[in-house]
């Protein structure tokens, strides 16, 4: 299966997160909001001009930048 | 005495519940070795008295945010009897972590699973019987926000503090098993939430197809913005105006009877130095009451995050992200309540660099003085260009500054908000977070305002025998001392001393400049006429706009960063800018005309 990053997911496709590539610091961080390996996350929206992504994970909607989500891998679900 | 620390992840109701405990009566504690400001309220709990401390919002107790640590440290050194842990119903399925990891900290809990409410309109169940014996402590479920279930939470915490009447430090040597954590996460949720798969789509959703439209969102954010600015300065003014009145009535009708007969002096300084000191503190109070209720509004609201959202791509660029460009918005009405707003940013990098581009705003003191002079110097045609490009130099400078400062200042914290579901405030508590501005203004910034508002009424009174604001009192001298320094930007010795006034507060410059040249206010324009061209005009109107922030705004400055540092900084590097600025301006239009 092939991998890609989370910010290369298009609005409304869903991937499964493979790996994070980050820092003790931030991956604490992102566990914290609920963004672990194996879960399921869907892109719902990119603010226009490369700005930041609004995603969702279960019950949760984050904005994150898609520099930040560069560095977490994704398989396509 | 007993002790409750009340903690959860930020966006669980945690604010909202701790005020339905505690009421009004919360104040601001310190804490030994904790840098930042907790809420502490002592209540009655059955028949004890128990103190109830509501820590930062926080995601994980190994993390280095500097909430994170701010909690970690505040257990460390202060026992308690009980964790009150709340978490939000509909998102158990991260926020389980939380207790899982507290559990090992060896202290009771008494978690509270919030706004049920919503969770019961998603579809979520969840076995409460499961949850209790794997957290090992009492779970129960609650609104905060409609008050649903607030007794039960007392009296079970009264309960709880009788079953554990000792306070205790924790256990941090439990500490760093995350991976144990993930997988006993996993395991609980599986066993006790049950969530619907498939969402239908919300009115969150609906709703935000518009507000965060690729090319309407921006629009509707400025418009957004446009009427909070309306609502909070519309409320704000006339309340500002009225207390103006006031003070004004109580100045002539009381105050001014009262020091008749006193030495010239010393009546001077009751009036003008402590009086008008007290006075400008006073003004401020109504503006911040109604931006901080105002502010909760568009917090609570769920939109501040979504003002993130949209504009974070020009923010982000400049070290900044959206809620700071908020804060430079609010502060084109006054400088005072957005520099307090910050603290919606919990990364102190971010504030800091907010905190120094906020005073660039022109606030609508400077923008009296603006106009005053600019219908004084200005034809009816170039007046509006003028005032228009002073607007735009507005913005210019404090993009200039925040991508100056942005590595010193950075954040070191990514930006990861969480984007809550649109929801009504909670009116019950706008008046109590309002109230705890005021009194937080009041004990922070009045001290340091009313002297200062006396030091420069003795450098413009100094000598008594002198005429005030003259060029024999310290003002006049010192500015006879600047005048190598001014005079490059056309402004003569006259002209500054009204900027040594303006230190206090730009309203005042109007009419400090009709005392400096000994002439009635109705005919300090005609004199404005005669004695300034458009050039000099324009070169003093730069830097009245630039120049160090009233002393309100760096007193605010200063109480809200806890840094002398960075209020030093904000009222040189200001000057220095301004200086530039004029004398660039200056120079170059005098060597083209």
């Amino acid at each position: 299966m092939t991998t890609m990053t989370l910010n290369q997911l298009h609005p409304n496709a869903t991937g499964v997160i493979e790996a994070i590539h980050a820092g003790q610091d931030l991956r604490r961080r992102l566990c914290g909001l609920g963004l672990r390996l194996g879960i399921r996350v869907r892109v719902i929206r990119q603010s226009p001009m490369n700005g930041p992504l609004q995603i969702r994970i279960g019950h949760t909607d984050l904005i994150l930048r898609r520099i930040d989500a560069a560095n977490i891998e994704v398989s396509p679900a | 005495m007993k002790r409750v620390a009340v903690l959860g992840m930020p966006n669980t109701g945690k604010s909202t519940l701790f005020n339905r405990l505690t009421g009004a009566g919360a104040h601001v504690g310190n804490w030994p070795g904790v840098t930042v400001d907790l809420l502490a309220a002592k209540i009655l709990l059955g028949d004890a008295m128990v103190e109830v401390v509501d820590l930062p919002g926080f995601y994980n107790l190994h993390g280095f945010s500097e909430d994170e640590q701010v909690v970690r440290r505040f257990l460390e050194t202060q026992p308690v009897n009980l964790l009150l842990v709340v978490l939000n119903s509909s998102q158990l399925d991260r926020q389980l972590a939380l207790p899982l990891q507290l559990k090992d900290l060896g202290i009771p809990m008494l978690i509270v699973l919030n706004m049920i409410d919503e969770s019961g309109r998603l579809g979520v169940r969840i076995d409460l019987e499961k949850l209790e014996a794997a957290l090992g402590g009492p779970v129960l479920t609650m609104s905060a926000k409609f008050g649903r279930g607030l007794e039960k939470v007392k009296s079970e915490l009264s309960q709880q503090l009788l079953l554990h009447p000792k306070l205790k430090s924790v256990d941090m040597a439990a500490f760093d098993q995350d991976q144990r954590i993930e997988l006993e996460l996993d395991a609980l949720v599986s066993q006790s939430v049950t969530s619907p798969i498939y969402l239908p789509p919300s009115a969150t959703d609906k709703l935000d197809r518009v507000m965060l439209h690729p090319w309407l969102g921006l629009p509707i954010f400025f418009l957004m913005m446009f009427m909070l600015f309306q609502a909070i300065y519309g409320l704000g003014t006339p309340l500002q105006d009225g207390m103006g009145w006031l003070l004004d009535h109580i100045k002539t009708d009381a105050v001014v009877p009262l020091t008749a007969h006193w030495p010239a002096a010393l009546k001077s300084l009751v009036l003008e130095g402590v009086f008008d000191g007290l006075g400008t503190v006073l003004t401020f109070l109504p503006i911040i009451a109604v931006f901080f209720m105002l502010m909760a509004i568009v917090e609570d609201s769920g939109y501040l995050a979504r003002a993130a959202f949209l504009t974070d791509a020009l923010m982000s660029r400049l070290g900044l992200d959206g809620r700071a460009f908020v804060m430079q918005l609010m502060g084109f009405g006054c400088n005072v309540p957005a520099i307090m707003g910050t603290r919606i940013m919990r990364s102190s990098g971010l504030r800091a660099l907010t905190m120094l581009i906020i005073p660039f705003s022109l606030c609508s003191a400077r923008l009296q003085v603006i106009v005053f002079i600019v219908a004084a110097t200005f034809s009816p045609v170039a007046a509006p260009v003028a005032l228009f490009s002073l607007y735009l130099t507005s913005f210019v400078m404090a993009f200039l500054t925040a991508f100056l400062f942005r590595k010193r200042y950075h954040s070191h914290e990514p930006l990861l908000l969480e984007l809550p579901p649109y929801r009504l405030p909670t009116w019950r508590f706008l008046g109590i977070e309002s109230w705890r501005a005021v009194k937080q203004f009041l004990a922070g910034a009045g001290g340091f305002i009313i002297i200062g508002v006396m030091l420069v009424w003795f450098m413009t009174h100094f000598p008594f025998d002198a005429v005030p604001a003259g060029p024999a009192t310290l003002a006049g001298r010192l500015a006879n001392l600047m005048t190598p320094v001014f005079s490059p930007l056309g402004i003569d010795a006259l002209l500054s001393i009204a900027l040594i006034f303006g230190f206090v507060a730009k309203e005042i410059v109007v009419g400090a400049l009709a005392v400096i040249y000994s002439v009635g206010p109705d005919r300090l324009s005609d004199v404005l006429t005669a004695r300034l061209d458009w050039v000099q005009a324009y070169s003093f109107l730069l830097f009245t706009l630039i120049y160090t922030p009233c002393l309100s705004t760096v007193a605010a400055i200063k109480q809200e960063s806890k840094s002398w540092r960075l209020a030093l900084l904000a009222t040189a590097w200001p000057l220095m800018l301004a200086w530039l600025t004029s004398f660039t301006f200056y120079q170059v239009a005098r060597a083209l005309a």
